[in-house]
């Protein structure tokens, strides 16, 4: 870390997004959803864009009879480039450096933000087109830059919007799915220069005022930030999927391009990309084929920018390498099917999980990239049902609920010392001697059962004490039966029943 | 159909319905006895662990595993009506044996699950029956529980059944495969969300105008039931063993006699 600090200039570690990853003042995942839950507005509108975006998802996956093949050919060209990631990283440095483009290596967010703060502050620009990228927000590039003089400019719309709102994005490819149309047409009133005051809300006039407000710094702009979908590392092709054009905008304008990308991109041929540009569009927007695919392999004399830059990015990547259940979490394509379809995030949103990466993805993503240090990291895992939806839905065949109750077995083996903990580790060690004695256990029922029977009463229980109150609050407990299933099967045997 | 000749078929009750839903573990071995199985229920059986690898503790699960292994290493079957129980013998116990570094173990563990079976498992697939003689006159709702949708791939299995049940009505719920919000200790440590999501399920139970809720999990019952019961008494939760275990011979008496989570037991 020293030398990270030595790197970027000052020593003083960005503080926004906390380190890597997450945010500042982000609460555990409990005491936020419990906020974000009140917000009616809020859940009205994410219950019916996850669930549009979900029902065109089931629908364009169902055209295909060999999407099972697909996920799987998906999770296994993943999975084959984890497991030989030194060889692919190499390869694809060699072809990128050969194709013309300078490669760079941060081992975290700090080295990597400024490795492209020199790079853009070498222009003379003050000012930089984004495109929509998740690892520029996981490192906090943003704010990095903002500090030092450079004005960073999403170009994503729902990017833009919540960069204008001085907002924090709540899905993977929906940033601003927090917020309803009318919500978006007040932040572009307020915060876009020029803007007409009456701007009406509806989607084709909010697009032209954002599509004017871009035009210009499009046209001006010298150096272009991106992230990468995919890193081919037989050719050193880079390849972005988007929906607006805007990122299309950023990869063909300015001079310099720099593009910041996570180790774990890399597919090692180009064939490889039919499997993910057919997997990533389905399961992200729930279309067929996105609107916009971008690939270039080095610059083009005299067409888009010259000047090309790669910074590989490990920030955390190699420790979830490193754990053999967790690691699958790195095949994730940045997708959000398992965000549209998640009961947790459909009530809660992105905010509650206090990180860039929200949904089930973030609950098992963030705390490996991060390590389970802090205790709102270590909240994250706990953040589901283990419904298995998350898991049904994933192109790259991720078994998050897997990875969240390994993870929380590592969180509660953090917490071993905490008071919380033992009191909860006491419990589970005298449950497990109770069931794994038959004396405890019997007696356990045959006294317990008339006793909870008679005191619930006809309507069960009601109002529980303590951490029962917990479930009573919303629910009653059923009035529990006098005798146990074992101690009727035993009156039966014993009575010479069939 | 009938049982061959030293067959030994297991009751896997679950700790869960032995102590609050022994009805359930009642109409399991009516339905199983009218199909002419002799069952067998080893007392030495308690929790399958699964609260335990949920919460974070699997090492405290291990004996738990073990007790399993024994108790039920010597029958041909072991039938339970929970499919997330069975979802934990078959998904979970290889993972956690694996993590035991006991060989011997993972080899019973191994040998143990392909034995396992949730309840409409045995019937459909290794019985061959959709109808087992029941007879239930009412407008009924299915809730699909997650693990059996997900992990033991249960498909419609139930809707068969219950389909194939004289006089009942089966009425589709709507967003049948969302999960209810129960996830065990996730209903306490995250109240305020299961709430949320639990009041959805109520909802899309309500809209059905369903006389009776059924599934093949007692825990998701015990949560839906126990939201719904603030919204609406009338509605009847009550496993779907129950109603695939009432006759023509209880007739309209089903009220009292199988009054299932709301009622007094047994």
């Amino acid at each position: 870390m020293a030398h990270a600090a030595a790197l970027a200039g000052g020593g003083r570690l960005v503080t926004r997004p906390t380190g890597p990853v997450r945010w500042a003042g982000a609460e555990p995942f409990p005491v936020a959803a419990a906020q974000q839950l009140e917000k009616q507005e809020q859940r009205d509108t994410l219950r019916r864009v996850t669930h549009h975006i979900r029902d065109k998802r089931a629908a364009v996956v169902s055209e295909r009879d060999d999407w099972e093949e697909l996920r799987r050919a998906g999770e296994q060209i993943k999975t084959r480039v984890l497991r030989h990631l030194d060889t692919y990283l190499e390869q694809a440095e060699k072809a990128l450096t050969e194709a013309g483009v300078t490669v760079h290596w941060a081992r975290d967010a700090e080295q990597a933000n400024y490795i492209v703060h020199r790079l853009v502050a070498e222009t003379g620009s003050e000012e930089v087109v984004k495109v929509k990228s998740m690892v520029t927000a996981e490192i906090g590039l943003n704010e990095y830059l903002a500090e030092r003089g450079i004005t960073p400019v999403e170009t994503d719309l729902a990017e833009l919007i919540v960069q204008m709102a001085d907002d924090r994005p709540s899905h993977i490819v929906v940033p601003a799915i927090h917020r309803n149309r009318r919500e978006i047409r007040d932040v572009l009133a307020e915060h876009m220069p020029g803007v007409d005051a009456d701007l009406p809300d509806d989607p084709a006039a909010l697009a032209a005022a954002a599509r004017q407000h871009l035009r210009e710094r499009f046209l001006r702009s010298r150096v272009a930030v991106s992230g990468a979908n995919f890193v081919v590392a037989e050719t050193g092709t880079l390849c972005i999927v988007e929906s607006e054009g805007n990122g299309r905008m950023c990869l063909t304008l300015p001079e310099r391009l720099i593009s910041v990308v996570g180790i774990e991109k890399v597919v090692p041929t180009f064939a490889d990309l039919e499997v993910f540009l057919q997997l990533l569009p389905r399961s992200s927007t729930g279309e067929r084929m996105n609107p916009y695919t971008s690939l270039w392999t080095g610059a083009t004399r005299g067409d888009g920018p010259q000047d090309l830059h790669v910074v590989f990015l490990d920030n955390g990547r190699t420790q979830a390498l490193a754990d053999p259940v967790g690691r699958q979490a790195l095949r994730c394509i940045r997708c959000s099917a398992c965000l549209n379809v998640c009961p947790v995030y459909e009530r809660t949103g992105g905010h509650a999980y206090g990180s860039v990466y929200p949904g089930p993805i973030g609950a098992i993503l963030t705390p490996q990239l991060r390590g389970m240090g802090d205790k709102v990291d270590r909240s994250l895992p706990f953040a589901s049902t283990l419904c298995g939806a998350c898991y049904e839905v994933c192109p790259v065949r991720i078994d998050i609920p897997r990875v969240l109750t390994h993870l929380r077995a590592q969180a509660v083996d953090h917490e071993r010392r905490r008071f919380s903990r033992v009191g909860e580790r006491a419990a589970f060690r005298l449950a497990t001697a109770g069931l794994g004695n038959d004396l405890l256990y019997n007696a356990g029922l045959r006294l317990g059962l008339p006793l909870a029977h008679a005191v619930a009463g006809e309507d069960g229980f009601t109002g529980l004490p303590l951490a029962g109150a917990r479930w009573t609050d919303s629910r009653d407990v059923v009035r529990p039966p006098r005798q146990s299933f074992r101690a009727w099967w035993k009156q039966q045997q014993d009575g010479g029943e069939t | 159909m009938r049982q061959a000749k030293g067959v030994r078929v297991a009751l896997f009750i679950t700790c869960v319905n032995d102590a609050m839903f022994p009805d359930t573990g009642k109409a399991t071995a009516a339905i199983l006895r009218r199909l002419g199985l002799d069952l067998q229920f080893p007392s030495s059986q308690t929790c399958c662990g699964q609260p335990h690898v949920n919460s974070g503790y699997p090492r405290e699960a291990i004996s738990l595993l073990r007790r399993f292994v024994q108790t039920f290493a010597d029958y041909d079957v072991v039938v339970s009506p929970s499919a997330s129980c069975v979802s934990m013998v078959v998904e979970g116990y290889p993972r956690l044996a694996g993590t035991s570094g006991d060989a011997t173990l993972q080899a019973d563990v191994a040998a143990l699950v392909p034995r396992v079976l949730e309840l409409s498992q045995l019937l459909v697939d290794r019985l061959g029956v959709l109808d087992v003689g029941a007879a239930f006159p009412h407008t009924v709702t299915y809730h699909p529980a997650c693990h059996g949708l997900r992990t033991l791939h249960l498909g419609d299995r139930y809707e068969r059944l219950l389909g194939a049940v004289d006089g009942l009505t089966l009425l589709d719920l709507p967003g049948a495969e969302e999960c209810c919000g129960f996830g065990g200790t996730f209903s306490l440590k995250n109240a305020e969300t299961s709430a949320a999501i639990v009041a959805t399920k109520v909802d899309d139970v309500l809209d059905t105008g369903a006389e009776v809720l059924t599934s093949s999990d007692n825990s998701c019952l015990l949560n839906v039931a126990g939201a719904l019961g603030r919204r609406n008494r009338a509605v009847r939760v009550m496993h779907a063993a129950e109603i695939l275990a009432t006759t023509r011979e209880d007739g309209e008496s089903w009220r009292t006699r199988l009054p299932s989570l709301a009622g007094a037991g047994s």
